[in-house]
């Protein structure tokens, strides 16, 4: 090999669609260890596919995702289970265990994956809980009874509670006030930069993409158009990117209206 | 030519079905026997089986004897048989109405509910967070609730074979003047081990099957509150029609000359 790091993610041409739809068109990505990838696209292009491929909960037609050097698109069984210990994700939706409490929530990993003693990993959850800037009396709470911004903290504090090694935050801002959005980003960032993990975020929120990436990369129409270093966002060169962040309705991009 | 595209087209379906129904059965059941177990589930799934049926299995169980007791006497009369009643009651209820009327109760009660949780938790996402979470999603929801219903449903049928036989011992007794203590050596006379036995093996048969087409409609169910819906019908459709299916099945296993 080459003296260049293995990256810890890497993709090559994965293509993925759903009948007739074409939703991921060959997609090339790879994020190095520690480094914290963004990527923006509008609605519907298939950034949420995008992870769930590489998590394996849908499977690619064509392509190879590599986690480690290790190839994981099939991978089946205890060689699956392996590779996905080393994840967390925030789920779009928050995915909560609707029949845990809020604490078995974000202890579920530790106390289901780990087999850490409950009373400790309740410890943990709270602590966990606490950064999301959620009291400790949240924890008894059932996630029926939290708004959907806590819900989302919840998520996010289960994503981070076993220090996975690779993180995966599907909009981890929406739905959050102004300065709550601003507390997880820093958060966020801690994570990659303190902990070392390796971060893929999905955001539409771009002063948070500014804030947590070292890169951003833009899907659109099954392809990412730009890959590019979070300062070089505001030059890009490219007109899908400028009008993608300047949030305009007129440009290269169609919104496919019916007027 | 139409036609056999039609036919065609829908056997391919069946089998597909046959053929994840397979898979997923074999998952689930290798789940079951290896470690790592969820006592703590396998718990709250035979309680809510096993012991919060019990009110609408007995209700069953009752009323079914004393129907029969009431039937029977009226019908064997016309031939001056009706010192059968007791034995009547006791075979038919050990042998077939406990556990397919059990099982059918059961299947309205529980497979719904499992369907409706699991799928809920497949649409919701709640299943793929399970996969990150380092649970595998069988042996954490399919597999301690097949192992309940197996096991619970068998405990459900032999207290309704024994209230379903005091059903129809009130019935011979306080309304058709039956002395007790020769209805009560009737209803043992000809009992044999053998009708207890098979009327269970049916019990752990179907209390198996209720769990599994709960789990199965769920687990592949998609598409939002609908499709949640119609994984909730479709699991009480199919463990009702297993069941008579295999009530048959397995009496002629036990019975069948
Ligand atoms: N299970 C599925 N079956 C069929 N089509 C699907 C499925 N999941 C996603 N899609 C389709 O794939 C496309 C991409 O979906 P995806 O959820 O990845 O969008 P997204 O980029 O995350 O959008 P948003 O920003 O709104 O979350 C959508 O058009 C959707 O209709
Ligand atoms: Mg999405």
């Amino acid at each position: 090999m080459t003296d260049a790091p293995q990256p810890k993610i890497q993709l090559n041409d994965v293509h993925k669609a759903f009948g007739p739809k074409v939703v991921l068109d060959g997609i090339d990505l790879s994020v190095a260890r520690g480094e914290s990838v963004v990527i923006i696209g509008g609605s519907g292009t298939g950034k949420s596919v995008l992870l769930k491929c590489i998590l394996g909960l849908l499977r690619p037609e064509r392509g190879s995702i590599r986690i480690d050097g290790e190839e994981v698109v099939g991978l089946r069984g205890k060689s699956r289970e392996r590779v996905l210990n080393q994840f967390g994700m925030l789920f779009q939706g928050s995915a909560l265990f609707d029949s845990l409490k809020v604490w078995e929530n974000v202890a579920f990993g530790l106390i289901q994956g780990r087999n850490m003693p409950r009373q400790q990993a309740k410890d943990i959850a709270i602590e966990k809980l606490a950064a999301v800037g959620l009291a400790e009396s949240a924890g008894d709470l059932f996630p029926s009874e939290l708004s959907g911004g806590m819900q989302k903290r919840v998520g996010l504090a289960r994503a981070i509670a076993s220090s996975p090694e690779i993180i995966f935050f599907d909009e981890p801002t929406t739905g959050l006030d102004p300065i709550m959005a601003d507390v997880i980003n820093d958060l966020i960032v801690k994570c990659t930069k303190e902990l070392g993990a390796t971060a893929l975020s999905i955001t539409h929120d771009m002063a948070s993409a500014r804030k947590i990436a070292d890169r951003i990369a833009m899907l659109y129409k099954g392809r990412l158009i730009w890959v590019g270093p979070a300062k070089d966002i505001d030059h890009s060169g490219n007109e899908f990117v400028d009008q993608f962040i300047h949030g305009r309705a007129d440009g290269p991009i169609k919104m496919e209206l019916r007027a | 030519m139409e036609f056999v595209a039609t036919v065609g087209r829908v056997f391919l379906a069946f089998l597909s079905h046959v053929g994840r129904l397979s898979a997923f059965t074999g998952t689930a059941v290798s789940h079951i026997v290896r470690p790592p177990f969820y006592p703590r589930l396998i718990m709250r799934s035979m309680v809510e089986i096993g012991y919060y049926s019990l009110p609408v299995v007995g209700l069953t169980a009752v009323f079914t004897g004393m129907v029969l007791a009431l039937q029977s006497y009226s019908g064997f009369s016309r031939f001056a048989a009706e010192g059968a009643v007791a034995t009547v009651v006791v075979l038919s209820v050990t042998r077939e109405l406990a556990p397919v009327l059990a099982g059918l109760m059961v299947a309205g009660r529980i497979g719904a509910s499992m369907a409706a949780e699991i799928g809920t938790m497949r649409v919701t996402e709640q299943i793929d967070a399970l996969s990150t979470l380092s649970t595998n999603p069988f042996k954490y929801l399919v597999a301690p609730r097949l192992l309940a219903g197996f096991l619970m449903v068998p405990c459900l049928v032999l207290v309704a074979d024994i209230i379903g036989v005091f059903g129809g011992y009130i019935v011979g007794v306080y309304k058709l003047g039956f002395n007790p203590s020769s209805y009560i050596s009737r209803t043992w006379e000809y009992l044999e081990p053998l009708d207890v036995i098979s009327g269970l093996t049916k019990a752990a048969v179907f209390g198996f099957l209720i769990s599994l087409m709960g789990c199965y409609h769920g687990y592949y169910s998609r598409g939002g509150a609908q499709g949640v819906g119609a994984a909730t019908t479709n699991s009480v459709v199919s463990a009702a029609i297993l069941i008579l299916v295999f009530n048959y099945v397995i009496t002629a296993l036990f019975f069948g000359k």
